[in-house]
């Protein structure tokens, strides 16, 4: 898909097991920290890492949509009592809280947004922890559609997640600069603030040379993949 | 690392508006919080909470972003000087090299709370619910950076009651990797219904003013607070940061780790990047937010660390837990020591828990502070520490 080859085809995707959690852990986290919890748990098994060694920077472009909405209707009741692990899931660091958790992580973890920068956010992040700490950094981005009340206000149409495994000398420079975005390899996750990173994800599955830019906040966040 | 300096700072809390009033109220060991009367009330709590919200819209071009939390940074904005401070560094720098780097756990989500309550019969919002510019987590900063005229990179860091503690570390990676010259830092918290109702359904709420440390306290005091601070590479200041430390607990999602692990950890790294052992703190300003469960784990930390020596308080009696801006309050609070020298008391507290064995102060002290910690724990194992020097 990345390199249109293939047509996305959107479907129902269950929510994925999450492994890397104990039971009780696994039952109550959101769908969007199980999303979340299965890209990164790929991507560090294929990036050949210890888990524990990684620091975490976690983006979404706000808090699960569900658990808002869930909170938000018992706000409305007269009794207003809400689920107390629907509040403590609420936190934008619900996904860092329970990776590290589940990775025996005690490595420092951030969650982060910018509305529909929040991918270049969060790279820009990933970039300073590399360039000042020299670590190595896993990157996770995830954007979840809204339920019905709050679906018009910030429509979004496909779920998304991604995971990216950055380690020092990966061979990707950034800088702030630019004047066109790049444009992402399929249409259908527009509105998914997440599924930005697309350009760069098709950047790093062709061979050879690139440069993406994507927007950010009053330009572009600019990445030169080398050879 | 390099020493960062601390341009301007500027708090607002329920002990009023700007640095004056509170470290007025710290030196008179007034504190802030009242009996709730947010919303309907029905919670039997003490609440921190900033006077005149209310009769303090967003007007002109940034009016869609009128929020609770947007109207406690515009007050917060409008104090101490700090938009003068920023004219300056855009002078110096430009817009495009100054950051925004804000920290928030709940934004404007009341909005969206109250708006609940007045959906249609197919369940719609109202059509002004204005989303992007109120509840949504990025609004806080995106405000910020609209007011100020900012252009730099901007997001916002939510990672529960560390979220404002944290911005400070991003804010020195950024200036160290040269992509900007300065950041306004800081975080903003307002009440809110979500936070009120989700602590109390923890019981990790009291319902008389938060005692930290204390052998009678029963839970938390929530608070709501603005605070930023303008963070350079060089300043003319003589207050800088010298360290930060991020860990994860990696234990539980809302109790902290019983032996303090993950706090260690982050207290450690901080001294490590200022170059500092121990023995060179002269006051922890803790998180101390007075749950049996974070105090506890806090002292043991703390202990292991510091042995009995070190002054430590819990400022959270005077302005309540501000939650996401409890990091950058409590900065100022260790700026004020740093400046003033005083080592404010942890109020409301009398008799310390038995077993608790940090050196936690009862009553304000006078003393030299030439370098300070500051504690922000959050939800989901999130810990920061920062060092801050004179």
């Amino acid at each position: 898909m990345l390199s249109g080859a293939a047509a996305f085809e959107p479907g129902a995707v269950q929510r994925p097991a999450v492994s890397l959690l104990p039971p009780a852990e696994r039952r109550r986290c959101a769908p969007s920290v199980a999303w979340a919890l299965a890209v990164a748990q790929e991507a560090v098994a294929s990036s050949g890492l210890d888990a524990g060694a990684l620091a975490v920077v976690f983006v979404s472009s706000d808090g699960d949509g569900d658990i808002v909405h869930r909170l938000c209707s018992a706000l409305a009741t007269p009794a207003a009592a809400v689920s107390p692990t629907d509040f403590h899931n609420s936190v934008h660091n619900a996904a860092t809280g329970y990776w590290s958790i589940g990775a025996h992580s005690h490595a420092a973890s951030t969650a982060l947004c910018a509305y529909d920068a929040s991918f270049a956010a969060g790279l820009l992040e990933a970039a300073c922890q590399i360039a000042t700490e020299q670590r190595p950094v896993l990157l996770v981005a995830v954007d979840l559609p809204y339920p019905a009340p709050l679906a018009p206000h910030r429509p979004v149409r496909h779920g998304f997640a991604a995971a990216l495994v950055l380690e020092p000398g990966t061979g990707l420079e950034i800088s702030l600069e630019g004047s066109e975005p790049t444009p992402p390899p399929m249409r259908d996750f527009e509105g998914n603030a997440s599924a930005a990173c697309l350009p760069l994800l098709a950047a790093l599955a062709r061979p050879g040379e690139a440069l993406v830019r994507l927007p950010f906040i009053e330009g572009f966040l600019q990445v030169r993949k080398r050879a | 690392m390099n020493p960062l300096a601390i341009s301007a700072y500027t708090a607002t809390t329920a002990l009023g508006r700007g640095n004056a009033a509170l470290l007025d109220a710290l030196r008179r060991g007034k504190g802030g919080l009242k009996a709730n009367d947010f919303d309907r009330a029905e919670l039997r709590a003490w609440i921190g909470r900033v006077g005149g919200l209310e009769d303090a819209p967003i007007g002109g071009a940034l009016a869609e972003f009128d929020c609770r939390n947007n109207r406690l940074a515009q007050i917060g904005l409008a104090q101490d000087g700090f938009k003068d401070a920023v004219s300056k560094a855009i002078n110096r720098y430009g817009a495009k090299r100054v950051a925004v780097l804000l920290g928030t756990s709940t934004s404007g989500i009341l909005r969206t709370e109250l708006a609940y309550r007045q959906r249609d019969a197919e369940g719609n919002l109202p059509r002004d619910l204005h989303y992007r510019h109120a509840q949504n987590l990025y609004s806080i900063t995106d405000f910020v950076r609209r007011a100020l005229a900012l252009e730099g990179p901007a997001m916002t860091i939510s990672t529960a009651c560390s979220s404002s503690a944290k911005v400070f570390a991003s804010a020195a990676r950024y200036i160290e990797a040269g992509i900007i010259d300065a950041a306004v830092v800081g975080g903003v918290d307002s009440l809110c219904l979500t936070t009120m109702h989700g602590f109390t359904s923890l019981q990790l709420v009291s319902d008389e003013p938060c005692r930290p440390f204390d052998a009678a306290r029963k839970g938390m005091s929530i608070g709501e607070a603005a605070g930023f601070a303008l963070v350079e590479k060089i300043g003319s200041s003589s207050i800088a940061l010298l360290g930060y430390g991020e860990s994860s607990d990696a234990y539980h999602m809302s109790t902290p780790q019983p032996d303090g692990e993950g706090a260690l950890g982050a207290m450690q790294q901080a001294l490590t990047r200022a170059g500092l052992e121990p023995g060179e703190i002269d006051y922890v300003n803790a998180h101390g937010t007075a749950t049996p469960a974070n105090d506890r784990a806090e002292d043991r930390a703390l202990v292991r660390l510091f042995g009995m020596r070190v002054p430590v308080s819990s400022t959270k009696g005077f302005t309540g837990h501000t939650l996401g801006a409890a990091g950058i309050v409590e900065a100022i609070v260790c700026f004020l020591a740093l400046e003033h020298g005083l080592l404010p008391a942890t109020l409301n507290s009398s008799a310390i828990e038995p077993g608790l064995e940090s050196n936690v102060l009862l009553e304000n002290r006078a003393a030299q502070v030439r370098r300070a910690l500051s504690n922000s724990f959050g939800f989901g194992g999130s810990n920061c520490s920062l060092v801050f020097g004179a």
